[in-house]
Protein backbone atom coordinates (compact mmCIF):
# COMPACT_ATOMS: atom_id res chain seq x y z
CA UNK A 1 0.00 0.00 0.00
CA UNK A 2 1.10 3.48 -0.47
CA UNK A 3 -0.56 4.96 2.37
CA UNK A 4 1.97 4.36 5.26
CA UNK A 5 0.15 2.97 8.08
CA UNK A 6 2.93 1.61 10.20
CA UNK A 7 4.15 4.75 12.51
CA UNK A 8 7.86 3.73 12.12
CA UNK A 9 7.86 3.98 8.72
CA UNK A 10 6.70 7.56 8.97
CA UNK A 11 9.15 8.12 11.49
CA UNK A 12 11.77 7.16 9.26
CA UNK A 13 10.25 9.70 6.60
CA UNK A 14 10.18 12.61 9.42
CA UNK A 15 13.59 11.72 10.66
CA UNK A 16 15.81 13.68 8.76
CA UNK A 17 13.31 16.92 9.10
CA UNK A 18 13.36 16.54 12.86
CA UNK A 19 16.85 15.34 13.42
CA UNK A 20 17.86 18.44 11.81
CA UNK A 21 15.62 21.05 13.21
CA UNK A 22 16.06 19.43 16.29
CA UNK A 23 20.50 19.93 15.95
CA UNK A 24 20.43 22.82 14.26
CA UNK A 25 17.10 25.18 15.62
CA UNK A 26 15.27 23.59 18.68
CA UNK A 27 17.20 21.24 21.11
CA UNK A 28 20.08 24.23 21.78
CA UNK A 29 17.41 26.18 23.11
CA UNK A 30 17.33 24.08 26.03
CA UNK A 31 21.42 25.21 26.05
CA UNK A 32 20.55 28.53 26.03
CA UNK A 33 18.48 27.77 29.45
CA UNK A 34 21.74 26.08 31.09
CA UNK A 35 23.74 29.42 30.40
CA UNK A 36 21.11 31.78 32.04
CA UNK A 37 21.58 30.10 35.46
CA UNK A 38 25.76 29.86 35.22
CA UNK A 39 28.56 31.89 35.98
CA UNK A 40 29.60 34.20 33.21
CA UNK A 41 33.61 33.57 32.11
CA UNK A 42 35.77 36.30 32.12
CA UNK A 43 36.71 37.12 28.42
CA UNK A 44 33.37 35.25 27.05
CA UNK A 45 31.74 32.06 27.83
CA UNK A 46 30.81 30.45 30.93
CA UNK A 47 31.93 28.87 34.14
CA UNK A 48 30.33 25.64 34.92
CA UNK A 49 29.23 26.77 38.44
CA UNK A 50 25.47 27.99 39.05
CA UNK A 51 24.82 31.42 39.61
CA UNK A 52 21.41 33.67 39.29
CA UNK A 53 23.39 36.76 38.47
CA UNK A 54 22.06 36.57 35.20
CA UNK A 55 19.04 36.51 35.72
CA UNK A 56 19.02 39.03 38.50
CA UNK A 57 20.74 41.05 36.45
CA UNK A 58 18.00 40.96 33.26
CA UNK A 59 15.82 43.32 35.69
CA UNK A 60 17.69 44.52 38.38
CA UNK A 61 21.19 46.35 39.41
CA UNK A 62 23.46 45.87 42.53
CA UNK A 63 25.24 49.22 43.43
CA UNK A 64 29.15 48.86 43.35
CA UNK A 65 29.63 50.80 46.16
CA UNK A 66 27.18 50.71 48.75
CA UNK A 67 25.37 47.40 47.43
CA UNK A 68 21.87 48.85 47.36
CA UNK A 69 19.67 47.23 44.88
CA UNK A 70 17.72 48.82 42.05
CA UNK A 71 15.68 48.33 38.68
CA UNK A 72 18.41 47.99 35.94
CA UNK A 73 17.19 50.84 33.87
CA UNK A 74 19.45 50.57 31.05
CA UNK A 75 17.57 47.22 30.72
CA UNK A 76 14.27 48.16 31.05
CA UNK A 77 14.35 51.26 29.15
CA UNK A 78 15.05 48.95 26.64
CA UNK A 79 12.75 46.45 26.92
CA UNK A 80 9.72 49.39 27.30
CA UNK A 81 11.36 50.60 24.22
CA UNK A 82 10.97 47.68 22.39
CA UNK A 83 7.69 47.01 23.89
CA UNK A 84 6.50 50.98 22.62
CA UNK A 85 8.32 50.12 19.11
CA UNK A 86 7.05 47.01 18.28
CA UNK A 87 3.34 47.88 19.29
CA UNK A 88 3.35 51.60 17.29
CA UNK A 89 4.35 49.69 14.58
CA UNK A 90 1.50 47.31 14.72
CA UNK A 91 -0.94 49.53 15.45
CA UNK A 92 0.19 51.18 12.30
CA UNK A 93 0.43 48.36 10.17
CA UNK A 94 -3.49 48.17 11.23
CA UNK A 95 -4.42 51.29 10.18
CA UNK A 96 -2.50 50.84 7.13
CA UNK A 97 -3.12 47.44 6.33
CA UNK A 98 -6.98 47.37 7.13
CA UNK A 99 -7.78 49.62 4.33
CA UNK A 100 -5.25 48.12 1.79
CA UNK A 101 -6.71 44.66 2.66
CA UNK A 102 -10.41 45.84 2.32
CA UNK A 103 -9.03 47.98 -1.11
CA UNK A 104 -7.58 44.42 -2.62
CA UNK A 105 -10.60 42.08 -1.24
CA UNK A 106 -13.24 44.05 -3.34
CA UNK A 107 -11.51 44.22 -6.33
CA UNK A 108 -12.56 41.71 -9.46
CA UNK A 109 -11.28 38.79 -8.84
CA UNK A 110 -8.98 39.00 -11.71
CA UNK A 111 -7.03 41.89 -10.77
CA UNK A 112 -6.97 40.85 -7.25
CA UNK A 113 -4.47 38.33 -7.32
CA UNK A 114 -2.30 40.95 -8.93
CA UNK A 115 -2.11 43.17 -6.01
CA UNK A 116 -2.24 40.31 -3.54
CA UNK A 117 1.48 39.75 -5.60
CA UNK A 118 2.31 43.01 -5.47
CA UNK A 119 1.48 42.88 -1.55
CA UNK A 120 3.79 39.73 -1.48
CA UNK A 121 6.56 40.61 -3.43
CA UNK A 122 7.91 43.07 -1.20
CA UNK A 123 7.62 40.15 1.55
CA UNK A 124 9.85 37.78 -0.14
CA UNK A 125 12.47 40.31 -1.37
CA UNK A 126 15.59 40.43 1.15
CA UNK A 127 14.72 42.06 4.57
CA UNK A 128 17.61 43.76 5.18
CA UNK A 129 17.80 45.56 1.15
CA UNK A 130 14.49 46.93 2.05
CA UNK A 131 15.81 48.58 5.55
CA UNK A 132 18.81 49.63 2.99
CA UNK A 133 16.14 51.49 1.13
CA UNK A 134 13.92 52.96 3.83
CA UNK A 135 17.46 54.24 5.30
CA UNK A 136 18.33 55.82 2.05
CA UNK A 137 15.03 57.80 1.93
CA UNK A 138 15.31 59.20 5.37
CA UNK A 139 18.97 60.20 5.58
CA UNK A 140 19.81 63.66 5.78
CA UNK A 141 21.52 63.64 2.23
CA UNK A 142 18.57 60.82 1.05
CA UNK A 143 15.47 61.68 -0.99
CA UNK A 144 13.00 63.02 1.31
CA UNK A 145 15.35 65.65 2.79
CA UNK A 146 16.67 66.62 -0.49
CA UNK A 147 13.19 67.04 -2.12
CA UNK A 148 12.60 69.65 1.17
CA UNK A 149 15.42 71.33 0.94
CA UNK A 150 15.15 72.14 -3.17
CA UNK A 151 11.92 73.42 -2.53
CA UNK A 152 12.44 75.97 0.32
CA UNK A 153 10.55 74.16 2.67
CA UNK A 154 13.27 73.62 4.91
CA UNK A 155 17.03 75.02 5.66
CA UNK A 156 18.20 71.96 7.36
CA UNK A 157 17.76 68.45 6.66
CA UNK A 158 15.63 66.73 9.42
CA UNK A 159 17.78 63.93 11.16
CA UNK A 160 15.17 61.15 10.96
CA UNK A 161 17.62 58.56 10.36
CA UNK A 162 19.20 56.83 14.02
CA UNK A 163 15.82 57.64 15.75
CA UNK A 164 12.97 55.97 16.69
CA UNK A 165 10.97 57.20 14.15
CA UNK A 166 13.13 55.70 11.75
CA UNK A 167 13.32 52.28 13.52
CA UNK A 168 9.33 52.23 13.73
CA UNK A 169 8.63 53.31 9.84
CA UNK A 170 11.46 50.74 8.93
CA UNK A 171 9.48 47.69 11.19
CA UNK A 172 6.51 48.82 9.52
CA UNK A 173 7.57 49.33 6.38
CA UNK A 174 9.40 45.36 6.44
CA UNK A 175 6.75 43.48 8.10
CA UNK A 176 3.66 45.63 6.67
CA UNK A 177 2.89 42.68 4.04
CA UNK A 178 2.38 40.04 7.40
CA UNK A 179 -0.42 42.37 8.35
CA UNK A 180 -2.27 42.82 5.25
CA UNK A 181 -2.36 38.85 4.00
CA UNK A 182 -4.09 37.30 6.97
CA UNK A 183 -6.51 40.41 7.04
CA UNK A 184 -7.28 40.12 3.29
CA UNK A 185 -8.01 36.34 4.13
CA UNK A 186 -10.07 37.24 6.34
CA UNK A 187 -12.22 40.44 4.42
CA UNK A 188 -12.40 38.09 1.57
CA UNK A 189 -15.12 35.75 3.38
CA UNK A 190 -16.95 38.56 4.32
CA UNK A 191 -20.73 37.71 3.16
CA UNK A 192 -21.40 41.33 1.78
CA UNK A 193 -25.44 40.51 2.18
CA UNK A 194 -24.93 41.06 6.21
CA UNK A 195 -23.70 44.44 4.92
CA UNK A 196 -26.37 45.45 2.56
CA UNK A 197 -29.06 44.45 5.20
CA UNK A 198 -27.42 46.95 7.95
CA UNK A 199 -27.72 49.67 5.07
CA UNK A 200 -30.97 48.52 4.91
CA UNK A 201 -31.64 49.12 8.48
CA UNK A 202 -30.18 52.64 7.73
CA UNK A 203 -26.71 51.94 9.39
CA UNK A 204 -24.38 54.71 8.40
CA UNK A 205 -20.89 53.90 6.45
CA UNK A 206 -18.85 54.60 9.82
CA UNK A 207 -21.11 51.93 11.83
CA UNK A 208 -21.66 49.23 9.45
CA UNK A 209 -17.44 49.54 9.49
CA UNK A 210 -17.87 49.23 13.42
CA UNK A 211 -20.49 46.79 13.60
CA UNK A 212 -20.63 44.61 10.97
CA UNK A 213 -17.21 44.40 8.92
CA UNK A 214 -15.03 44.90 11.91
CA UNK A 215 -16.54 41.91 14.13
CA UNK A 216 -16.46 39.92 11.05
CA UNK A 217 -12.79 40.26 10.10
CA UNK A 218 -11.00 39.49 14.21
CA UNK A 219 -9.53 36.85 13.43
CA UNK A 220 -7.25 38.18 10.89
CA UNK A 221 -6.79 40.95 12.70
CA UNK A 222 -5.17 39.30 15.52
CA UNK A 223 -3.40 36.64 13.34
CA UNK A 224 -1.81 40.05 11.49
CA UNK A 225 -1.50 41.60 14.68
CA UNK A 226 0.35 38.75 15.94
CA UNK A 227 2.79 38.33 13.12
CA UNK A 228 3.54 41.91 12.68
CA UNK A 229 4.31 42.15 16.47
CA UNK A 230 6.49 39.10 17.32
CA UNK A 231 9.11 39.72 14.21
CA UNK A 232 9.01 43.48 15.27
CA UNK A 233 9.57 42.55 19.19
CA UNK A 234 12.41 40.46 17.91
CA UNK A 235 13.81 42.36 15.09
CA UNK A 236 17.55 43.07 15.23
CA UNK A 237 18.52 44.08 11.27
CA UNK A 238 16.39 47.17 11.23
CA UNK A 239 17.18 48.94 14.78
CA UNK A 240 20.61 48.25 14.23
CA UNK A 241 20.50 49.75 10.44
CA UNK A 242 18.15 52.69 11.36
CA UNK A 243 18.38 53.46 15.04
CA UNK A 244 22.21 53.88 14.53
CA UNK A 245 24.56 52.46 17.91
CA UNK A 246 22.43 54.48 20.28
CA UNK A 247 18.67 53.57 20.12
CA UNK A 248 18.45 50.01 20.84
CA UNK A 249 15.88 46.87 20.81
CA UNK A 250 16.01 43.89 22.68
CA UNK A 251 17.50 42.16 19.69
CA UNK A 252 20.77 44.30 20.03
CA UNK A 253 21.15 44.07 23.60
CA UNK A 254 20.88 40.38 23.25
CA UNK A 255 23.93 40.89 20.28
CA UNK A 256 25.80 42.98 22.69
CA UNK A 257 26.28 40.94 25.29
CA UNK A 258 27.64 38.05 23.11
CA UNK A 259 30.00 40.38 21.42
CA UNK A 260 31.39 43.75 23.17
CA UNK A 261 29.54 42.63 26.48
CA UNK A 262 31.00 39.83 27.16
CA UNK A 263 28.13 38.27 29.31
CA UNK A 264 27.09 35.27 27.74
CA UNK A 265 24.63 34.26 30.56
CA UNK A 266 22.75 37.83 30.44
CA UNK A 267 22.15 37.27 27.26
CA UNK A 268 21.43 34.20 27.73
CA UNK A 269 18.62 35.17 29.98
CA UNK A 270 17.21 37.82 27.51
CA UNK A 271 17.18 35.30 25.05
CA UNK A 272 14.37 33.80 27.20
CA UNK A 273 12.72 36.63 28.43
CA UNK A 274 11.99 37.46 25.03
CA UNK A 275 11.24 33.79 23.92
CA UNK A 276 8.94 33.93 26.98
CA UNK A 277 7.05 37.02 25.66
CA UNK A 278 6.63 35.70 22.39
CA UNK A 279 4.90 32.84 23.38
CA UNK A 280 3.05 34.63 25.47
CA UNK A 281 1.93 36.44 21.76
CA UNK A 282 1.30 32.92 20.39
CA UNK A 283 -0.60 31.49 23.38
CA UNK A 284 -2.67 34.73 23.34
CA UNK A 285 -3.25 34.39 19.76
CA UNK A 286 -3.63 30.04 19.89
CA UNK A 287 -6.82 30.99 22.39
CA UNK A 288 -8.48 33.99 20.86
CA UNK A 289 -8.69 31.72 17.53
CA UNK A 290 -9.86 28.52 19.06
CA UNK A 291 -12.28 30.26 20.98
CA UNK A 292 -13.85 31.96 17.75
CA UNK A 293 -14.24 28.50 16.36
CA UNK A 294 -16.35 27.17 19.01
CA UNK A 295 -18.25 29.85 18.40
CA UNK A 296 -18.99 29.32 15.37
CA UNK B 1 -32.67 61.88 2.36
CA UNK B 2 -28.75 62.58 1.22
CA UNK B 3 -28.55 58.82 1.42
CA UNK B 4 -30.76 58.63 -1.43
CA UNK B 5 -29.38 61.48 -3.86
CA UNK B 6 -25.91 59.20 -4.53
CA UNK B 7 -28.57 55.93 -4.22
CA UNK B 8 -27.90 54.82 -8.04
CA UNK B 9 -24.04 54.62 -7.51
CA UNK B 10 -24.38 53.07 -3.61
CA UNK B 11 -22.24 49.91 -3.38
CA UNK B 12 -22.34 48.35 -0.27
CA UNK B 13 -18.45 47.58 -0.39
CA UNK B 14 -17.20 50.77 -0.73
CA UNK B 15 -15.89 52.94 1.99
CA UNK B 16 -14.57 56.09 2.08
CA UNK B 17 -10.87 56.94 2.08
CA UNK B 18 -10.09 53.42 1.52
CA UNK B 19 -8.73 53.18 -1.90
CA UNK B 20 -6.45 56.55 -0.89
CA UNK B 21 -4.85 54.88 2.22
CA UNK B 22 -4.43 51.86 -0.08
CA UNK B 23 -2.75 53.66 -3.05
CA UNK B 24 -0.72 55.39 -0.50
CA UNK B 25 0.37 51.81 0.68
CA UNK B 26 1.87 50.70 -2.47
CA UNK B 27 3.41 53.73 -2.93
CA UNK B 28 5.33 53.71 0.18
CA UNK B 29 6.16 49.54 -0.28
CA UNK B 30 7.62 50.35 -3.78
CA UNK B 31 8.62 54.03 -3.60
CA UNK B 32 12.07 53.25 -1.44
CA UNK B 33 12.88 50.32 -3.91
CA UNK B 34 12.30 52.42 -6.44
CA UNK B 35 14.60 54.97 -5.72
CA UNK B 36 17.37 52.35 -4.72
CA UNK B 37 17.27 50.57 -8.26
CA UNK B 38 17.19 54.30 -9.78
CA UNK B 39 20.22 55.86 -7.46
CA UNK B 40 22.15 52.64 -8.47
CA UNK B 41 22.88 54.10 -12.08
CA UNK B 42 23.48 57.70 -10.07
CA UNK B 43 26.93 58.43 -12.26
CA UNK B 44 28.06 60.76 -9.12
CA UNK B 45 28.75 59.51 -5.80
CA UNK B 46 26.38 60.52 -3.98
CA UNK B 47 22.73 58.86 -3.34
CA UNK B 48 20.92 61.87 -2.93
CA UNK B 49 22.04 64.17 -5.58
CA UNK B 50 21.28 62.78 -9.30
CA UNK B 51 23.76 63.23 -11.34
CA UNK B 52 23.23 61.31 -14.61
CA UNK B 53 22.98 58.06 -15.50
CA UNK B 54 26.01 55.52 -15.70
CA UNK B 55 26.75 51.94 -15.04
CA UNK B 56 29.51 52.75 -13.06
CA UNK B 57 28.70 51.26 -9.83
CA UNK B 58 27.74 47.81 -11.18
CA UNK B 59 31.05 47.66 -13.09
CA UNK B 60 32.70 48.20 -9.56
CA UNK B 61 30.51 45.50 -7.66
CA UNK B 62 31.17 43.01 -10.31
CA UNK B 63 35.14 43.65 -9.90
CA UNK B 64 34.56 43.98 -6.61
CA UNK B 65 36.82 40.62 -5.20
CA UNK B 66 34.93 40.82 -1.90
CA UNK B 67 31.66 41.10 -3.34
CA UNK B 68 32.38 38.77 -5.38
CA UNK B 69 33.51 35.43 -2.82
CA UNK B 70 30.46 36.79 -0.78
CA UNK B 71 28.35 36.21 -3.77
CA UNK B 72 29.52 32.72 -4.27
CA UNK B 73 29.48 31.84 -0.49
CA UNK B 74 25.69 32.73 -0.55
CA UNK B 75 25.37 30.80 -3.39
CA UNK B 76 26.89 27.56 -2.07
CA UNK B 77 25.37 27.66 1.21
CA UNK B 78 21.75 28.36 -0.30
CA UNK B 79 22.05 25.33 -2.98
CA UNK B 80 22.86 22.99 -0.33
CA UNK B 81 20.52 24.47 2.48
CA UNK B 82 18.07 24.54 -0.45
CA UNK B 83 18.33 20.27 -1.51
CA UNK B 84 18.71 19.15 2.40
CA UNK B 85 15.76 21.21 3.62
CA UNK B 86 14.23 20.53 0.04
CA UNK B 87 14.69 16.63 0.29
CA UNK B 88 13.77 16.55 3.98
CA UNK B 89 10.40 18.60 3.87
CA UNK B 90 9.15 16.40 1.00
CA UNK B 91 9.81 13.14 3.20
CA UNK B 92 8.52 14.87 6.41
CA UNK B 93 5.14 16.34 3.94
CA UNK B 94 4.58 12.85 2.31
CA UNK B 95 4.78 11.72 6.04
CA UNK B 96 2.21 14.14 7.66
CA UNK B 97 -0.03 13.93 4.62
CA UNK B 98 -2.87 11.74 3.54
CA UNK B 99 -2.71 9.74 6.41
CA UNK B 100 -4.13 8.83 9.78
CA UNK B 101 -3.09 10.71 13.06
CA UNK B 102 -0.56 8.42 14.66
CA UNK B 103 1.73 9.48 18.12
CA UNK B 104 3.94 11.69 17.88
CA UNK B 105 2.05 13.78 14.62
CA UNK B 106 1.16 16.60 16.12
CA UNK B 107 4.40 17.16 17.93
CA UNK B 108 6.91 16.56 14.55
CA UNK B 109 4.14 19.18 12.81
CA UNK B 110 5.03 21.84 15.97
CA UNK B 111 8.58 21.38 15.70
CA UNK B 112 8.76 21.26 12.02
CA UNK B 113 7.39 24.34 11.99
CA UNK B 114 8.94 25.66 14.94
CA UNK B 115 11.75 27.99 13.41
CA UNK B 116 8.98 30.16 12.31
CA UNK B 117 7.60 30.64 15.87
CA UNK B 118 11.03 31.25 17.25
CA UNK B 119 12.75 34.81 17.51
CA UNK B 120 15.48 34.83 14.76
CA UNK B 121 17.99 35.93 17.21
CA UNK B 122 17.22 33.11 19.94
CA UNK B 123 18.19 31.06 17.64
CA UNK B 124 20.80 32.28 16.27
CA UNK B 125 22.05 32.80 20.00
CA UNK B 126 21.56 29.05 20.66
CA UNK B 127 23.68 28.29 17.70
CA UNK B 128 26.22 30.44 18.53
CA UNK B 129 26.53 28.62 22.11
CA UNK B 130 26.07 25.08 20.72
CA UNK B 131 28.16 25.32 17.67
CA UNK B 132 30.89 26.71 20.38
CA UNK B 133 30.65 23.93 22.17
CA UNK B 134 31.00 21.17 19.70
CA UNK B 135 34.13 23.44 17.86
CA UNK B 136 35.81 23.45 21.46
CA UNK B 137 35.21 19.49 21.45
CA UNK B 138 35.79 18.71 17.78
CA UNK B 139 38.27 21.18 16.37
CA UNK B 140 36.18 21.34 13.73
CA UNK B 141 35.67 24.87 12.28
CA UNK B 142 34.43 24.02 8.24
CA UNK B 143 31.16 25.13 6.64
CA UNK B 144 28.73 22.56 8.27
CA UNK B 145 28.05 25.13 11.04
CA UNK B 146 26.18 27.24 8.89
CA UNK B 147 24.88 24.62 6.23
CA UNK B 148 23.43 22.99 8.97
CA UNK B 149 21.79 25.95 10.74
CA UNK B 150 20.55 27.20 7.13
CA UNK B 151 18.98 24.12 5.89
CA UNK B 152 17.24 23.48 9.66
CA UNK B 153 15.56 27.27 9.25
CA UNK B 154 14.71 26.78 5.92
CA UNK B 155 12.80 23.22 6.18
CA UNK B 156 9.10 24.94 7.39
CA UNK B 157 9.38 27.29 4.35
CA UNK B 158 10.03 24.22 1.77
CA UNK B 159 7.44 22.07 3.96
CA UNK B 160 4.21 24.44 3.70
CA UNK B 161 4.08 24.61 -0.40
CA UNK B 162 4.80 20.73 -0.58
CA UNK B 163 2.15 19.78 2.16
CA UNK B 164 -0.26 22.39 0.77
CA UNK B 165 0.14 20.52 -2.82
CA UNK B 166 -0.27 16.79 -1.48
CA UNK B 167 -3.21 17.88 0.53
CA UNK B 168 -4.89 18.56 -3.25
CA UNK B 169 -4.01 15.49 -4.36
CA UNK B 170 -6.43 12.57 -3.21
CA UNK B 171 -5.14 9.26 -3.36
CA UNK B 172 -7.41 7.16 -6.22
CA UNK B 173 -4.84 7.08 -8.80
CA UNK B 174 -1.56 5.56 -6.35
CA UNK B 175 -4.87 2.99 -5.49
CA UNK B 176 -4.77 2.50 -9.30
CA UNK B 177 -1.52 1.89 -9.34
CA UNK B 178 -1.16 -0.32 -6.75
CA UNK B 179 -3.96 -2.42 -8.41
CA UNK B 180 -1.73 -2.88 -11.37
CA UNK B 181 0.85 -4.47 -9.47
CA UNK B 182 3.14 -1.39 -8.98
CA UNK B 183 5.74 -1.78 -5.79
CA UNK B 184 5.11 1.38 -3.37
CA UNK B 185 8.50 2.09 -5.14
CA UNK B 186 7.41 2.28 -8.61
CA UNK B 187 3.51 4.27 -7.25
CA UNK B 188 5.62 7.04 -5.62
CA UNK B 189 8.43 7.46 -8.44
CA UNK B 190 6.09 7.46 -11.54
CA UNK B 191 2.80 8.34 -9.63
CA UNK B 192 3.36 10.45 -6.72
CA UNK B 193 6.68 12.25 -7.49
CA UNK B 194 5.43 14.02 -10.83
CA UNK B 195 2.16 15.04 -9.45
CA UNK B 196 3.84 16.71 -6.31
CA UNK B 197 6.79 18.04 -8.80
CA UNK B 198 5.43 22.03 -8.80
CA UNK B 199 5.23 21.83 -4.91
CA UNK B 200 8.13 20.75 -4.18
CA UNK B 201 9.93 23.48 -6.80
CA UNK B 202 7.66 25.60 -5.20
CA UNK B 203 8.75 25.06 -1.88
CA UNK B 204 12.76 25.04 -3.47
CA UNK B 205 12.49 28.01 -4.39
CA UNK B 206 11.11 29.13 -1.30
CA UNK B 207 14.16 28.19 0.78
CA UNK B 208 16.17 29.05 -1.26
CA UNK B 209 15.83 32.63 -1.07
CA UNK B 210 15.10 32.02 2.62
CA UNK B 211 18.56 31.21 2.64
CA UNK B 212 20.05 33.63 0.21
CA UNK B 213 18.13 36.38 2.44
CA UNK B 214 19.39 35.81 6.18
CA UNK B 215 21.55 37.61 7.87
CA UNK B 216 21.10 37.35 11.69
CA UNK B 217 21.81 33.43 12.22
CA UNK B 218 24.23 33.96 9.67
CA UNK B 219 25.89 37.15 11.38
CA UNK B 220 25.87 34.62 14.51
CA UNK B 221 27.05 31.33 12.92
CA UNK B 222 29.48 31.96 10.40
CA UNK B 223 33.17 32.17 11.06
CA UNK B 224 36.40 33.76 10.11
CA UNK B 225 36.19 34.18 6.14
CA UNK B 226 32.82 32.87 5.96
CA UNK B 227 30.95 35.90 5.06
CA UNK B 228 27.69 35.85 2.96
CA UNK B 229 26.39 38.96 0.92
CA UNK B 230 23.83 40.11 3.24
CA UNK B 231 26.55 39.84 5.76
CA UNK B 232 29.23 42.08 3.68
CA UNK B 233 26.15 44.50 2.75
CA UNK B 234 25.30 45.29 6.65
CA UNK B 235 28.66 45.57 7.21
CA UNK B 236 28.79 48.21 4.64
CA UNK B 237 26.36 49.93 5.87
CA UNK B 238 28.57 51.18 8.56
CA UNK B 239 30.69 53.05 6.38
CA UNK B 240 29.89 55.89 3.80
CA UNK B 241 27.49 54.06 1.34
CA UNK B 242 28.24 54.60 -2.37
CA UNK B 243 25.93 53.77 -5.38
CA UNK B 244 28.03 50.21 -5.22
CA UNK B 245 25.92 49.43 -2.69
CA UNK B 246 22.81 50.19 -4.84
CA UNK B 247 24.15 48.50 -7.66
CA UNK B 248 24.60 45.00 -4.94
CA UNK B 249 20.72 45.47 -3.78
CA UNK B 250 19.48 46.21 -7.11
CA UNK B 251 20.87 43.26 -8.45
CA UNK B 252 19.46 41.09 -5.25
CA UNK B 253 16.13 42.57 -5.67
CA UNK B 254 16.27 41.15 -8.94
CA UNK B 255 17.10 37.59 -8.26
CA UNK B 256 14.40 37.38 -5.16
CA UNK B 257 11.76 39.09 -7.61
CA UNK B 258 12.19 36.42 -10.22
CA UNK B 259 12.22 33.18 -7.55
CA UNK B 260 9.50 34.37 -6.18
CA UNK B 261 7.55 34.96 -9.28
CA UNK B 262 8.35 31.40 -10.41
CA UNK B 263 7.04 29.83 -7.30
CA UNK B 264 3.74 31.88 -7.63
CA UNK B 265 3.54 30.64 -10.96
CA UNK B 266 4.20 27.24 -10.06
CA UNK B 267 2.41 27.23 -6.67
CA UNK B 268 -0.98 28.69 -9.01
CA UNK B 269 -3.88 26.09 -8.42
CA UNK B 270 -5.69 24.72 -11.28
Amino acid sequence: MIELKHGRRQWALLSPAVGLITFAAAGPLIIVLIYSVLQKGDYAGVIWNFSADAWFNVFLERDIFDDTVSIADAHLSIFMRSLKLAITATVMAFLVGFPTAYFIATRPARSRNIWLFLITIPFWTNLLIRTFAIMEIIRNEGVINTLLMASGIIEQPIQMLYTDFAITLGLLYVYLPLMVLPLYASIEKIDFRLVEAAYDLYGTRWKVLRRIVLPLVKPGIIAGSILVFIPALGAYVTPRVLGGGKNLMLGNLIEFQFGQGRNWPLGSALSITLLVLVMFALLFYVRNTTRSHAHG
Amino acid sequence: MAELSRAKSFDVRRQPGFTAVAILCFFMLYAPMVALVLYSFNAGQSIGTWEGFSWRWYESAINNREIQQATIRSLQVAGVATLVSTIAATMAALATTRTRPYRGMTFAFALINQPLMVPEIVTAVALLIFFAIIKGATGYTGMGYLLAAHAAFCIPFAYLPIRARLEDMDLTLEQAAADLYATPWQAFRRVTLPRLLPGILAGAMLAFVISLDDVVITLFVAGPGQETLPLYVIGQLRRIVTPEMNAVSTLFLLVSAILVTVFFLLSRRK
